[in-house]
């Protein structure tokens, strides 16, 4: 009896072993096949292209072809054919050999030319050579640097200066030091392009308010302020800056600090102030636009500004908080990796400087040569300032209701040839159009100094308004 | 903190790694050792070069050879580059080293606080700087920090005078103790030796502030172009043998503001990995792709060549607008000189164009000391974009860019610097026009010549004698700057401080400037260099070398004598 349970069971098995390795000998084979087939099947990816024979790789370089290294240029640009200066750019300047007063460069305090400044940059030379052949960390710090920069800070009233060897890199490299990928910066629509290069660079969040617009201002930071809500732990490690000019370059405005610091408490902001024109222009010592509205220094975060306008020589230099400034030593890739300022140029900052110290009447003469030069520009007829007054550029642009006999575009143009041609040297700013984030509105842009006499004003103005006339339909 | 982790973690991925490739390839490689190791290779290499070079001579530059015959076009060159590995045991100390001194680091950032400034009435901000990086210039960079900044209060010519200073506090503040210590200079870039404060440049420059003032506080667009600019440009032209060139006031700058108007988005960039932080600048303002090859490797450069024109933009498939491939002379930590010959093969067989940065080899390389190009007997017309800096072979400071008429009338019209930056100061000009000219022999005299025959004996003679020592030297034996690998961070600082109370100006490079395991220290050789002077610093550091453990080459040393005259090939 077992044995037949057991033979019935036996023979089960066999049916068993003989029936069902047919469907799973099929089944584990198309499985194999799915798995061979899944490792050795070749997948579309439009990344690959596959091994070109060497017929059709040549065929596809001798197809392409690149654009033309750089485009042609109008060859009567005016940046082709620009006007020699064939003297010092003193109060009066030489260009093309034709005498006028200088209306154009940046030479608000008369630096330029100035006999103690010349002499000590020509003592500098006979000890230091030119150059300095190295950057700051690789022996290219002279001992002038340092002073330079002891005096710097002690002038701002602030704990440390680092001075670059370029106006323009001062600007665009501070910025970037700080402000990184993850960070937002609010910052005035009309800044000058030194710092658009600056806010390219540190490829932060950037949100443009309107030009001195401290409400438009407002409602970004309320915005960002709502963001910030929905992630607050990413708003903890978000870096905020704010950057303004002191006097725009590009319109001859100041900018409304008071109400900035204001904003800049209110919503944790750091403040970073672009002082290229300001720096000695405004302020009864010349001390910058904080001096001008009265605002404690260590509100402001930074003042950054190019040496090469107010002190006459070149290079530029950040002053703030040892915390700040000691940062861009290894950071600022101006700073690091340019070789640093001549020594020659240093110290005729310096002996700038000093002369700032000790002689503060040159910034109450600027002040009434802004003045006087603001009201007499207000009297002409056909162009118009929006700058203030106390500003020393000045910028005019045509009226809106005059009619002239040719097209608006030139008629500034031929407004500076005129003047050029009738011993007044005003200039027509050039921008970058393509390049610039907010292109400035085309202007003659005028630059005060503090040695101009009421009579040379008065010149000036006169000249400029002939030439509006000769060129206004009546 | 993720940085912190990636930097630990990494450099271990890399150390395990390397040390499992090294037991893979012992086997193969120890057997082949003796017979390949030494001269056998260099031989071998050096047979290598020449023929490559041979070929290149017969396809390129025999036709213009015809228009230009006085280009020396078939000239002999012995000259390597050489970058002999790191040994295996070396690369663990530094990684341990290094983990020691992060690790001492944290200890004594728990007992002690740094003593530097806080930032004050900014409570509730978001923090300025990112932790680890105050940590490591706080904790780790701090113990070396004396060895860079030194101030100086003389020309930086053949020597130099520095200003004494010590640290109370071991690195966090320094004082000046008042007195200067005199050190021969092999850290400024001054390879022809014009940084002088006597002599015709000096006074030409002093005469220029009498006569131009020390600045124009005008961009060149506007009321920025005086006479000298004018002359300058003039001169640079013909000196590098272009159509055109422009001028501007500060090298950094050239870079940095003339690439984003040469480039732009749907373009892509071909970077050399060595290449200087204004170009990387300038390329990433510029907002067109940015591909890195190797450094100096043209199968590499080839080979992104090929892929970019075949495969076209990334996501829009369209082809590139165009390629430039960017590269310098001489590479100022690498001391190696780019292989121009081949990178102009290149470009020429793929359409692409070539930026030259010749910020370290213009004056210092050539017969000539026209550069790069004059060293390989190049047309320097073939060089689409010709870059270079004032700063160093001129002793003055500034850049430019010199090519066709057609270029650089774009640039006068489109770059950032012409429009908006300063123009160069007359003095600083001045100091150029006169050592340019002195270079090209037009002030009568052989005073030029002398000088690039100075420097280039120098470099030969300071470079072999390095060899001899056993040390592990990089680059090219032409090249002026003259890279020394300690490897170990603590050796930087080491080095460079037993080397200043021998007397001798050096500059080390360490993290992050070079990757981690690559310390150095820089020698910049110059034409105001005697034969004795060198002779005084090769003495210090054969002993230093014994002293320091800086003996690291596995390559046998060459047994020839190093004659200080010994005539240039």
């Amino acid at each position: 009896m077992a044995n037949t349970i057991f033979t019935k069971q036996y023979s089960d098995n066999i049916l068993y072993n003989a029936l069902v390795p047919l469907y799973h000998v099929c089944l584990e084979v198309f499985l194999l096949l799915m798995v061979l087939w899944l490792i050795f099947h070749q997948s579309y990816n439009p990344n690959e292209t596959g091994d070109l024979s060497k017929e059709e790789l040549q065929a596809l370089i001798d197809e392409w072809t690149p654009e033309e290294l750089v485009s042609d240029v109008d060859q009567n640009h005016r940046a082709l054919h620009p006007r020699v200066i064939t003297s010092k750019a003193q109060k009066y300047i030489s260009i093309d050999n034709n005498k006028c007063l200088n209306l154009a460069t940046h030479n608000y305090l008369n630096f330029v030319g100035n006999e103690i400044i010349e002499k000590s940059a020509i003592d500098t030379i006979h000890k230091y050579g030119v150059g300095s052949c190295g950057p700051r960390g690789f022996y290219g710090t002279v001992d002038v640097h340092l002073d330079l920069e002891n005096k710097l800070a002690e002038f701002m009233e602030m704990e440390e200066a680092v001075v670059y060897s370029y106006g323009f890199s001062t600007i665009a490299s501070a910025i970037p030091a700080y402000a990184k990928r993850s960070d937002v910066i609010f910052v005035d629509e009309k800044v000058n392009f030194a710092i658009q290069k600056g806010l390219d660079a540190s490829r932060s969040r950037l949100k443009f308010f309107k030009h001195n617009d401290t409400n438009d201002l407002e409602s970004l930071l309320l915005e960002q302020a709502e963001l910030d809500k929905k992630n607050p732990k990413k708003a903890n490690v978000t870096r905020r800056f704010l950057i303004v000019e002191g006097i725009y370059m590009n319109t001859g405005e100041i900018c409304p600090l008071p109400a900035l610091i204001e904003l800049r408490k209110k919503y944790k902001l750091r403040i970073f102030v672009d002082e290229s024109v300001s720096f000695g222009t405004l302020g009864v010592t010349g001390r910058g636009v904080t001096e001008y509205f009265d605002v404690p220094k260590q509100d402001v975060d930074m003042i950054m500004c190019s040496m090469e306008w107010a002190l006459g020589t070149i290079g530029g230099f950040c002053v703030g908080s040892s915390f700040i400034v000691e940062h861009q030593r290894l950071s600022g890739l101006g700073y690091c990796f340019s070789a640093s300022l001549p020594p020659l140029l240093t110290v005729a900052a310096s002996k700038a400087l000093d002369i700032m110290t000790k002689d503060i009447t040159i910034f109450s003469d600027l002040k009434d040569c802004c003045e006087l030069m603001h009201s007499a520009l207000e009297t002409i007829n056909g162009l118009k300032t929006k700058s203030h007054k106390h500003s020393p550029v000045k910028h005019l642009v045509l009226s809106d209701e005059c009619v002239f006999t040719i097209p608006r575009e030139e008629v500034l143009y031929e407004i500076s040839n005129y003047c050029i041609q009738h011993g007044i040297a005003v200039i027509v700013p050039s921008y970058l159009e393509k390049v610039e984030k907010f292109t400035p509105t085309t202007s003659i842009r005028l630059t005060v100094n503090n040695k101009l006499s009421s009579e040379e004003i008065k010149q000036a103005c006169t000249v400029l308004q002939e030439a509006c006339n000769a060129l206004m339909s009546h | 903190m993720l940085r912190l982790a990636s930097l630990v973690i990494r450099p271990l991925i890399a150390l395990v790694g390397a040390v499992i490739l090294n037991m893979a390839g012992n086997g193969i490689e120890r057997k082949n050792c003796v017979v390949r190791n030494g001269i056998h290779i260099t031989k071998q290499l050096n047979g290598k070069q020449r023929k490559f070079n041979h070929e290149i001579f017969q396809n390129g530059t025999i036709k213009e050879a015809k228009e230009m015959p006085n280009s020396t076009t078939k000239r002999k060159r012995r000259s390597k580059e050489s970058f002999e590995k790191v040994p295996l045991c070396t690369a663990i100390m530094t990684y341990l080293g290094f983990y020691l001194l992060m690790f001492l680091g944290y200890i004594n950032r728990l007992f002690f606080t740094p003593k530097v400034a806080k930032e004050r009435n900014r409570e509730g901000y978001a923090p300025l700087y990112d932790r680890f990086e105050s940590f490591y210039l706080q904790y780790v960079y701090r113990r070396v920090r004396d060895c860079w900044n030194r101030p100086i209060c003389s020309v930086p010519g053949a020597e130099v005078v520095l200003k004494d200073r010590m640290t109370p506090d071991y690195g966090w503040t320094f004082q000046f103790t008042g007195t200067t210590t005199k050190c021969l200079n092999l850290g400024s870039y001054n390879y022809l030796g014009f940084a002088e404060a006597t002599g015709p440049c000096a006074s030409s420059a002093a005469q220029a502030i009498q006569e131009y003032g020390c600045a124009s506080c005008s961009p060149v667009q506007e009321f920025g172009t005086h006479p000298l600019v004018v002359e300058l440009e003039k001169l640079t032209a013909e000196f590098l043998g272009v159509e055109d060139s422009i001028v501007f006031g500060m090298g950094f700058g050239t870079n940095s503001l003339n690439l984003p108007s040469l480039i732009s988005q749907g373009c892509l960039v071909l970077s050399d990995e060595k290449n200087h932080a204004s170009l990387i600048l300038g390329l990433r303002l510029s907002g067109a792709t940015i591909r890195v090859f190797k450094h100096n490797n043209m199968k590499d450069l080839e080979k992104h060549l090929k892929d970019a024109i075949v495969k076209g933009q990334p996501k829009t498939r369209r082809p590139w607008r165009k390629i430039l491939i960017v590269v310098e002379g001489v590479y100022s930590m690498e001391g190696s000189i780019v292989k121009l010959p081949e990178v102009l093969e290149l470009k020429k067989k793929y359409k692409a164009y070539v930026y030259l940065d010749e910020a370290h080899s213009i004056g210092a390389l050539g017969e000539k000391g026209r550069g790069v190009v004059d060293y390989y007997g190049c047309n320097p017309k073939d060089v689409d974009i010709l870059m270079g800096t004032f700063t160093k072979s001129f002793g003055s400071a500034g850049g430019y860019i010199a090519g066709s008429k057609h270029l650089i009338d774009y640039l006068r019209v489109n770059s950032h610097a012409a429009c908006y930056a300063s123009s160069m100061s007359p003095p600083i000009v001045m100091q150029i026009l006169t050592s340019m000219s002195i270079i090209m022999g037009k002030d009568g005299s052989l005073e030029g010549e002398r000088r690039i025959r100075q420097l280039a004996q120098n470099t030969r003679y300071f470079r072999r004698r390095l060899k001899k020592m056993g040390v592990i030297v990089y680059g090219n034996e032409d090249s002026p700057v003259v890279p020394l690998l300690v490897y170990m961070f603590s050796k930087i600082g080491a080095v460079v401080r037993t080397l200043l109370e021998r007397k001798i100006a050096t500059v080390g490079v360490g993290f992050p400037a070079t990757p981690l395991m690559e310390g150095r220290i820089r020698f910049c050789l110059s034409a105001a260099h005697t034969r004795e002077q060198l002779d005084m610093a090769l003495d210090v550091l054969e002993e230093m070398a014994s002293l320091l453990g800086l003996r690291y080459s596995q390559l046998p040393i060459p047994d020839d004598e190093v004659a200080y005259d010994d005539e240039l090939e």
